[in-house]
């Protein structure tokens, strides 16, 4: 019954691209232990998107559905997920790291009696031995590699990014459908429906460069530093979450887990250490220019150009440089 | 409103990070400790709600003797009194063990509500709260920003991906665990300091809690430093010349401004 169970999220109509990440990084486990792969997903049976399931093709997947969890509530879905682990025997269950999955796998795992080793970024496998997990720590700043030494499932969540989604290869998958038994009175948390707190005014994702701006900043009077810069370089400004939260910058301009995700031509992360939330915003960014006084900071990890120095002394000096540049 | 805060003291944000001779964590010596920051955003959440509507703000903390000052600093901002869970060897627990110990020494509090923060800045497994709220067989919500006390329980403000948010409510007793930013964090004033010497700190051993260690269903092998994923050029010199150097690779090389 030994098995890899990935679980899939469909959002705006789509299996969510860090479904797919997380189904390949299933596959490369499973074909690491020589184990077969199912996933699961919560939808109709007839769903037409349960046909397109994209890379390598699963064994079976199981269509979970319920109309108590037409809504996604915490209580629902870790006990519908618990039903459907139990009866498919998984012994890896793999899982996209997503807020969802962080509000209901701990919950799931914890009711095998489990542990979620969350926001994994790879996992390698030994002879004789079972696969180790990389997850990060302190911010981005250690690796560390975790081994399961319980003797139920392993839970697994896989950070955005971290795999690659594989291409459709097409093949024979069995839709199953699987109804879990829920109680309404089970279900305490009355959520409500999802919204947008303010129309956007800034979009991000289509500025070609943009000057982000860190808790190095130090104080809120000293923003006017990084404006100029983007100022001179026609870039918009945006900010890591510390900076929104002071309230410094509108939330509208953080990016990160939290924020938005942009990839722009040029991104300047200036003071920014570079936490994986925010990592995972802007690492798809074609140029990454960090300046940052900690020469060990995470941010040197994805930047292609850096400076290590006092940032209030470099920024006026690049502002300088640009203009002198573009005049 | 009766509320626990979980707090977890974690090194300070420039900590020097130096592997120890194990391998297994950073070497401590001459690293500060400061209060985890998502925990110092449950705690000004549950300051304010007591302050709204009366009652009791208790600290709930593992860790080692050090971690009193983490303690003395929650007491200090207002909360009423400690439960501090004291031990030396808490890496040898998983996330459930942790989680375990917490449950169990606020299981007889009857507490209204359960703040923790998200997740912790040192290990950041996001999960102790969620845990805890299963142990506790009490419902959960994650990520929130805003409580509001209602007739039957509380109304919160949830922060979901890409600038969505949504509502939920619960009946209490319930556990939230707090994405920072909603409020400004209060510093403690000196009336504050001072009559946080005076405030009761219970301090238990995991054996007081029935706690056992043989149980670890995960456990942490290693840790190595990162290794890059892209080759960054250093540029170096002044400021004025570093500042030159890369203008003139994104002029000429990158070729985007």
């Amino acid at each position: 019954m030994s098995s890899v169970l990935v679980f899939l999220e469909i959002k705006n109509l789509e299996i969510s691209r860090i479904s797919l990440e997380a189904l390949a990084a299933g596959h490369a486990l499973a074909a690491s232990l020589s184990l077969p792969v199912d996933v699961a997903v919560v939808a109709n049976p007839s769903h037409p998107l349960l046909a397109t399931i994209s890379g390598k093709a699963p064994r079976t997947v199981f269509a979970i559905d319920n109309p108590l969890l037409h809504q996604y509530t915490q209580e629902g879905y870790s006990e519908a997920y618990r039903q459907l682990v139990q009866k498919t025997g998984a012994t890896y269950v793999i899982l996209p790291h997503t807020y969802q999955v962080r509000d209901f796998a701990p919950r799931l795992a914890t009711k095998f009696n489990e542990v979620l080793i969350s926001d994994v970024t790879g996992f390698e496998t030994a002879e004789g031995a079972g696969p180790v997990f990389v997850r990060q720590l302190l911010q981005g700043k250690l690796n560390a590699t975790y081994s399961h030494t319980g003797s139920g499932p392993c839970f697994v969540s896989i950070q955005a990014g971290a795999f690659r989604a594989d291409e459709p290869a097409g093949g024979e998958t069995t839709v199953e459908p699987f109804e879990p038994k829920l109680d309404a009175a089970q279900i305490f948390t009355r959520p409500g429906e999802p919204f947008r707190q303010s129309a956007q005014t800034v979009d991000l994702s289509s500025a070609p460069i943009l000057v982000s701006v860190g808790r190095g900043i130090k104080e809120e009077a000293n923003l006017s530093i990084v404006q100029e810069l983007a100022t001179a370089l026609g870039a918009e400004l945006s900010a890591s979450r510390p900076i929104c939260d002071n309230g410094w910058l509108p939330m509208e301009r953080q990016v990160g887990s939290s924020g938005q995700t942009v990839a722009p031509k040029i991104y300047f992360a200036i003071g920014i250490s570079g936490a994986i939330q925010h990592l995972v915003g802007m690492k798809g960014s074609q140029c990454i220019v960090a300046i940052n006084k900690d020469e060990n900071a995470p941010i040197f990890e994805v930047a292609d150009y850096g400076i290590v120095g006092d940032l209030f002394e470099v920024v006026p000096a690049l502002t300088a440089a640009v203009r002198k540049a573009k005049s | 409103m009766k509320i626990i805060v979980a707090i977890k003291q974690v090194p300070e944000r420039d900590a020097r990070i130096r592997i120890d001779t194990a391998a297994k964590w950073i070497d401590l010596t001459d690293v500060e400790f400061m209060m985890n920051e998502s925990d110092a955003y449950a705690l000004e959440e549950a300051l304010q709600l007591k302050e709204a509507h009366g009652g009791e703000v208790v600290v709930l903390s593992a860790g080692p003797e050090r971690v009193g000052k983490t303690i003395r600093e929650a007491l200090a901002k207002g909360a009423d009194r400690c439960i501090h869970i004291q031990s030396d060897d808490l890496a040898n627990f998983d996330a459930l063990g942790v989680a375990r110990l917490l449950a169990a020494a606020i299981k007889d509090e009857q507490a209204d509500l359960i703040l923790t923060g998200l997740q912790s800045d040192d290990l950041g497994l996001g999960q102790t709260g969620v845990i805890m709220a299963e142990l506790l067989s009490l419902p959960h919500a994650s990520l929130i920003l805003k409580i509001e006390k209602t007739d039957k329980g509380i109304k919160v403000l949830r922060e979901l991906e890409d600038g969505w948010f949504q509502h939920l409510e619960l009946p209490t007793p319930a556990l939230l665990t707090i994405q920072s930013g909603n409020s400004k964090l209060r510093y403690a004033t000196l009336m504050g300091i001072k009559k946080a010497k005076t405030k009761e700190v219970r301090v238990i051993a995991p054996a007081d809690l029935g706690a056992e260690q043989s149980g670890r269903v995960v456990t942490l092998e290693h840790v190595v430093l990162p290794h890059k994923q892209r080759t960054t050029q250093i540029l170096t010199g002044t400021p004025a010349e570093a500042a030159a150097k890369l203008v003139e690779k994104l002029q000429f090389e990158v070729r985007a401004i």
